[in-house]
């Protein structure tokens, strides 16, 4: 008995014990639906075991919306319990999970795949490719990330969830203030994932220099393209520190070693030092993916070329590195001189310069152009004066003098969801909405996404814009309740509306996806949105091997150069394509790795011998196979192509 | 004969031991912290750039200019990420 102790939760309520119920139900009801349709085979067929980029890249698509859900869940009861002054809804303890799982859950395992499932599914047909550089190292970045997330999402029914923040900040996460399991899974689940993204890291670099279409130079890839490299090139230098500062926390917790104690040689400001390091390259690299898709999208939209493209290029290449080197305006209150933050407001500002050469060319290109207002117009749109608010705020925030001020208040809190929410969440949903019918063959209602697309807007700014008022009046961050005498009541009151305002927008989205699969005509183009660049030049659905040629490019619009100025996208005659071959051993391995985490936050070694073993046979299986791949012959290809065509 | 020989890459083998016993030598001399500390980090730095150009290639195909290009950002970065925690930990930490 005393082995399974271990697994119960630590600070239960009658709500934990209702979602174990509910998670127990769901999960015989997807394996007896499995069962009774007879899905196995097929889902291990199609989707399991599979390396092609469209499928990874809706798979990452699907668990995206997933954790979306499940971290709007989280910011609903937190608004909720915040509503009213001294509200019981949720007590200390709880409000302290749930802040600390809504950031992760948001940042890691939202947004993060949100941009990969784009990535995947977009740039390889954005550069003419067949697939990644590495198929099958992105299906295992995928099945890692998942693994991750299902670990890190467990938490909550088995152990206890993570309470120290989504910054983890020792000494606070440290076993001494930390003792449940919690603290462990934040440690195992985020390496996990992270592991998978540095591998996307590595794959997407690659196919982006390696894998373009004849004719693509780098000054004429699309600005998505563009941007998914510099983002990427961030990942490859960001996320190893990451990993060895989980791993030193891991130590730390699990191993009794002193990284970022107090005492014996200890430094417990380290933590936030080197996690910050990661952690500002990190919002750079969900926002720069968001940045190219409205690119993308206002090109289309305002049907002209983007204005000022160099200096888009030019202005990320900068982001990248300066990002690198403001870590610090994270930590201005926590005892640096004047002059080290001096140093760090400076960098921090000069950030806001190449983001605003970037809003310029949006407003040029529109500016000239003949603007058709569709949903990822809408978002794009309603993004750039939202987005500015957040950008503003932003810059006060960094200038350290007055940062004491502001720090670890609301008005924090309201800034970075300003940034968020329309830098990468309005752009999530206008690339899900501009690119759904290449992925799935019919569009989404207009009409309804558009009702959305504001509601979500409104929302948004009923939401975060009373946070900067009750935040310059003294209202702190991850506090779970306050006093009516401090008069936050009200403003709370209206956030808490607009949260509830973004429920439903959200709601109205899961709406919107199945009226559309029921009532949307099937009968679409290849280019339903007369775009521009070459993911829409193949057929939808998309083939397998995404072009019959490969596509012969001289711009950065070669699809418009086709349509409006007669250049021959196509040139040659078919040949054999070379494909990769599925495989089941990026599953299985990321399985098994869920086991070796599993035992890892409990600290059951001899499972994780035996895992960490599995893992290492995994890889050496790997080295030791001879797999060519497939060749689809000449007549295949002749038979799908008159097939689509005649769709 | 001559174009056989790897002269190149026995040098730098010649030249990487010599580096080695440098750095071995930090152990059985009794130098101060920071003179051993030094020379551990400039023998280690010297050491990873002729591994990388002698024995990894490093700039010897198509690819040197994107290959240069990362050893160097990658060197800014891990040297802004040093010096920087140096000076928001230590130097400039009151
Ligand atoms: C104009 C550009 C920006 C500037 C000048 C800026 C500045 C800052 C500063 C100084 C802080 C720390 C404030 C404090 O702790 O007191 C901060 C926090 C934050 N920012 Fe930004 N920021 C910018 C853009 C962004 C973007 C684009 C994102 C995300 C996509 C973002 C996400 C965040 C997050 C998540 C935090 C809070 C983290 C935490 O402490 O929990 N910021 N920002
Ligand atoms: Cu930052």
């Amino acid at each position: 008995m005393d082995f399974f102790n271990r697994f119960a939760i630590p600070h239960p309520s009658p709500a934990i014990y209702a979602s174990m119920v509910a998670i127990g139900i769901t999960v015989i009801a997807v394996i007896a639906g499995l069962t009774y349709f007879k899905k196995w085979g097929y889902l291990w067929r199609e989707w399991l075991t599979t390396v092609d980029h469209k499928r990874i890249g809706i798979m990452y698509l699907i668990s995206a919306l997933l954790m979306l859900f499940r971290g709007g869940v989280d910011a609903i009861m937190m608004r909720a319990q915040l509503a009213v002054p001294e509200n019981k809804l949720l007590d200390a303890q709880h409000y302290n999970e749930i802040f600390t799982t809504h950031g992760i859950v948001m940042i890691i395992f939202m947004a993060m795949p949100f941009i990969m499932a784009l990535m995947n599914f977009v740039v390889p047909l954005q550069i003419g490719a067949r697939d990644v550089a590495f198929p099958r190292l992105n299906a295992l970045s995928f099945w890692l990330f998942f693994m991750g997330a299902m670990l890190f999402n467990i938490s909550f029914i088995i152990g206890g969830s993570p309470d120290a923040g989504w910054t983890s900040y020792f000494p606070l996460a440290g076993t001494e203030f930390s003792e449940s399991v919690g603290s462990n899974y934040y440690m195992i689940a985020i390496q996990i994932a992270g592991i998978g993204t540095l591998m996307t890291g590595i794959n997407f670099i690659t196919t982006i220099l390696k894998m373009r279409a004849p004719g693509m130079t780098l000054m004429k890839m699309p600005m998505f393209t563009w941007s998914s490299l510099v983002t990427n090139a961030i990942i490859v230098f960001a996320f190893p520190v990451l990993t060895v500062l989980l791993l030193m926390g891991t130590m730390d917790r699990l191993f009794g070693t002193h990284f970022f104690t107090t005492t014996n040689g200890g430094m417990d400001m380290l933590w936030a030092n080197f996690f910050w390091v990661w952690g500002h390259p990190e919002v750079y690299i969900l926002i720069l993916p968001a940045f190219g898709i409205y690119s993308e999208v206002i090109s289309t939209f305002a049907r002209r070329n983007l204005y000022g493209y160099k200096s888009m290029v030019g202005s990320m290449v900068i982001i990248s590195l300066l990002s690198f080197l403001v870590w610090t305006h994270h930590f201005f209150t926590m005892g640096q001189g004047a002059l080290t933050n001096s140093i760090f407001s400076i960098t921090t500002m000069a950030i806001a310069v190449p983001t605003g050469v970037k809003l310029f060319n949006w407003l040029f290109t529109l500016w000239k152009g003949k603007i058709e207002v569709t949903t990822p117009m809408l978002y794009a749109l309603l993004f750039i004066p939202t987005f500015t608010i957040g950008g503003v705020t932003g810059v006060m925030l960094g200038m350290s003098a007055a940062d004491y001020q502001y720090h670890n208040t609301m008005f924090l809190v309201a800034h970075f969801h300003m940034v968020i929410i329309p830098g990468v969440v309005f752009a999530m949903l206008a690339g899900l909405t501009y690119y759904w019918p290449k992925m799935f063959g019919f569009m989404l209602n207009e009409k309804i996404g558009k009702w959305s697309a504001w509601i979500i807007a409104i929302s948004t700014l009923l939401a975060f814009i009373p946070m900067f008022f009750s935040g310059l009046d003294g209202q702190a961050r991850r506090m779970y309740t306050y006093s009516e005498s401090t008069g936050f009541g009200p403003w709370n009151m209206v956030s808490f509306i607009g949260a509830a305002g973004l429920a439903v927008g959200f709601a109205l989205i899961v709406y919107n996806i199945y009226y559309s699969t029921r009532y949307a005509s099937r009968d679409i183009a290849a280019d339903p949105w007369d775009a521009r660049s070459l993911e829409w030049a193949t057929h939808t659905p998309v083939p397998a091997y995404n072009f019959a040629i490969l596509p012969q490019v001289n711009s950065s619009e070669a699809l418009w150069d086709a349509k409006k100025h007669g250049h021959e996208l196509f040139p040659g005659k078919y040949e054999k394509i070379h494909m990769p071959n599925n495989s089941g051993v990026p599953f299985i391995m990321s399985c098994i790795f869920f086991v070796w985490g599993f035992s890892f936050v409990f600290s059951i070694w001899i499972p994780l011998i035996l895992t960490t073993i599995g893992i290492f046979v995994c890889m050496g299986l790997r080295s030791f196979e001879k797999d060519h791949g497939h060749y689809i012959t000449v007549d295949e290809i002749k038979e799908t192509e008159n097939n689509l065509r005649g769709a | 004969m001559k174009e056989l020989f790897p002269m190149k890459q026995v040098m730098g083998f010649v030249f990487s031991l010599l580096l080695t016993t440098v750095a071995l030598a930090v152990y059985f001399l009794d130098l101060s912290l920071t003179m051993g500390m030094t020379l551990l980090l400039v023998t280690a730095f010297i050491q990873a750039a002729v591994q990388l150009v002698v024995f990894m290639h490093a700039g010897e195909t198509k690819d040197r200019g994107a290959i240069y290009t990362n050893v160097y950002y990658g060197l800014i970065i891990a040297l802004v990420t040093v010096f920087g925690t140096l000076l928001c930990m230590i130097w400039g930490y009151i």
